[in-house]
């Protein structure tokens, strides 16, 4: 692990230095020219929420899963990358996460709640493993822990629930014990690849709020991926819209949802059923994402896109348009804004 | 069989002991198992005449109140044979699939874990092994090793290596895919935890399914080697020895070539009827 000398004079928080920030991370698998994750930047603060939105198979999980640093290295290439995680710098190209980060200061949860437990454990060992992986309490201080953490989760009767195994609880309840177990060190970042898609809506709601509680009470940073516009509503401070591994828009999630600039954003949109307005057939985004081994040249959404002409050859920079509000596109500013509905 | 079910949980363990104990031929085996596991524990308390004493006035006897199981070609009484054989053959089935466990229960998640060359150069190894039939094998290390129980035990353990080797590995590629594996690392637990807390545990229920049908075959081949001469030594009786002697006189003592064939028999039907009996149990296919 190499750490930057220089280290960041105003740590998280406290200053304006956001808590974690990715610049010009690319990632490729071995064996294909083209990045699968190609130059992301994105950026979270303290108490914020970043969710990362896009159509299945954009890079969205395969870039969290990176940053954790779970992906087997000899399967991908990072050619560049540098992150800035609580005023440490890591240059991504040459080292993965130190263990001690991970479930320490940086955790994550998973999608499928069914199947992201041991079966053959109870649900308190497990998190008191977590604690005791990063602190030097004894076994009996981690279960006072771990018990505390799932009473914070709002499981009922966690007494209880400690001795029980996975098979025994709900998926509702499993995902508040992922929570748990990701939370009981009290990171500063967590990440939610898709926390809320295995489950039913009502649970979805609960599992938000919780997300949304903890993040009040502790401070954390979130990065939520997702690809539920719903979800990003609720809770998203900033959105990054991604395609075929790019950013193509980012903004704060007012600008994202009522001045969409870029036309896969506004595909996006359109493609969400609304309850006001006059009844009309939800419109799609034509096609699918292309694959690694076709990817166009120039601005990845070209083959998709209605709007696109000549100069779209040319791959488009992520341009300023307002504040904080950022796209990719040749178009960008729309001359006017686009009603969608 | 899938591999996400608990193998250790309370509830799981009596929901597999319930399906175990309303399967009947389960029920059936275990039951032969244990009779035979009682008689070879108990064979030194056993009001029975020592094995390897001889008795030139009652030479190849036919069954009496005297020799329940009759007597063979030096007058040794059968009975006790067979009882004192049985700890042979069930020693001989349990120690070589222990062997076998050992080198390949941890090969097989180094393979299927780490894959690249440990994993290239395991398989290979394990095909090449596969390639022998396992008799041939265990006859052609045993007869290497130099001919005793010992040495029989080892030769078997080694042939019966490669089926686990396999076996562990196909479920470890199979576990390491599981969420929980991430999760796992995902809180920064170290790899030599995540094998013994997440990988070993899950992979175990096929493992212990194919132990117990190795067994069978394992007390198979050791009849083999003492048939052949190349386990259990005389005078220390065993059932395959007490077989080849008996060869000889199938006509004149048939009795002393019918008990170790019904004795190995039905050991052998036994462990294949529990393993059958733990597979449907462990399967959690049908709640």
């Amino acid at each position: 692990m190499e750490f930057s000398t220089k280290m960041h004079e105003k740590t998280d928080g406290t200053g304006t230095d956001p808590l974690l920030r990715i610049e010009d991370f690319s990632l490729r698998f071995q064996g294909h020219d083209v990045c699968v994750v190609d130059e992301l930047n994105i950026s979270v603060s303290a108490g914020e929420t970043l969710c990362i939105v896009g159509e299945s198979g954009c890079g969205k999980s395969v870039s969290a899963m990176a940053l954790m640093g779970l992906l087997p290295k000899d399967v991908i290439d990072i050619p560049d990358g540098e992150m800035w995680f609580e005023g440490q710098s890591f240059d991504l190209t040459t080292s993965t996460l130190d263990a001690h980060l991970r479930g320490n200061r940086m955790a994550m949860i998973f999608q499928e709640p069914m199947t992201s437990l041991n079966p053959s454990f109870r649900i308190g060992d497990q998190i008191s493993e977590a604690v005791r992986r990063h602190t030097d309490s004894t076994k009996s201080e981690a279960r006072v822990r771990a018990l505390e953490m799932l009473h914070r989760v709002g499981i009922t009767a966690p007494q209880q629930r400690m001795r029980e195994y996975p098979h025994q609880l709900s998926g509702g309840m499993r995902q508040r014990v992922m929570i748990a177990m990701a939370l009981v060190n009290d990171p500063s970042l967590l990440i939610a690849d898709e926390p809320t898609t295995a489950l039913d809506v009502t649970i979805q709601a609960q599992i938000l709020n919780l997300i949304r509680d903890l993040q009040d009470q502790t401070g954390m940073g979130t990065i939520l991926i997702t690809h539920d516009l719903g979800v990003v509503a609720e809770i998203a401070t900033t959105v990054a819209v991604m395609y075929a591994g790019q950013i193509v828009e980012s903004g704060r999630v007012a600008d994202i949802f009522d001045d969409p600039q870029h036309p896969y954003t506004l595909g996006l949109m359109s493609s969400v059923p609304r309850l006001s307005g006059p009844r009309a057939r939800l419109t799609t985004v034509p096609g699918v994402v292309p694959t690694i081994a076709n990817m166009p040249k120039g601005c990845r959404f070209r083959s998709r896109c209605p709007f696109a002409s000549e100069q779209c050859a040319v791959r488009p920079a992520l341009i300023d348009i307002g504040k904080a509000h950022q796209v990719a596109c040749h178009h960008a500013p729309l001359e006017q804004v686009v009603s969608v509905q | 069989m899938s591999v996400s079910e608990p193998a250790i949980s309370h509830r799981a363990e009596n929901r597999v002991w319930k399906k175990f104990r309303y399967h009947r031929s389960a029920m059936l085996g275990g039951i032969l198992v244990v009779f035979f596991i009682l008689i070879a524990l108990t064979a030194p308390l056993l009001p029975i005449p020592d094995p390897a004493a001889t008795d030139w006035g009652a030479v190849r006897k036919a069954p009496s109140a005297a020799h329940w199981l009759g007597t063979d070609e030096i007058g040794r009484d059968v009975l006790s044979r067979m009882i004192w054989g049985a700890q042979a053959s069930l020693l001989a089935g349990v120690v070589s699939v222990a062997i076998a466990l050992l080198l390949g229960v941890p090969l097989g998640i180094i393979a299927g874990y780490f894959g690249g060359w440990s994993d290239a150069a395991i398989s290979r190894c394990t095909e090449a092994l596969l390639a022998a039939p396992f008799l041939i094998l265990a006859i052609a290390l045993a007869a290497f090793l130099g001919p005793s129980l010992t040495n029989a035990m080892i030769a078997i353990g080694i042939s019966a290596t490669p089926i686990f080797i396999r076996l562990t590995r196909g479920q470890v590629l199979s576990v390491k895919a599981e969420d929980y594996v991430d999760s796992a690392r995902a809180i920064g637990l170290s790899t030599p935890k995540i094998l013994v807390r997440y990988i070993f545990p899950n992979i175990l229920p096929p493992v212990l399914v194919q132990a117990t049908l190795t067994i069978a075959t394992a007390i198979i081949a050791e009849a083999s080697l003492s048939f052949l001469g190349l386990g259990q030594q005389p005078p220390d009786p065993s059932w395959g020895s007490m077989l080849n002697t008996a060869k000889n006189f199938l006509n004149q003592a048939p009795w002393m070539a019918l008990w170790p064939g019904i004795a190995i028999f039905l050991v052998v039907l036994g462990f294949n009827l529990l393993g059958d009996g733990l597979r449907d149990a462990l399967d959690p296919r049908e709640h």
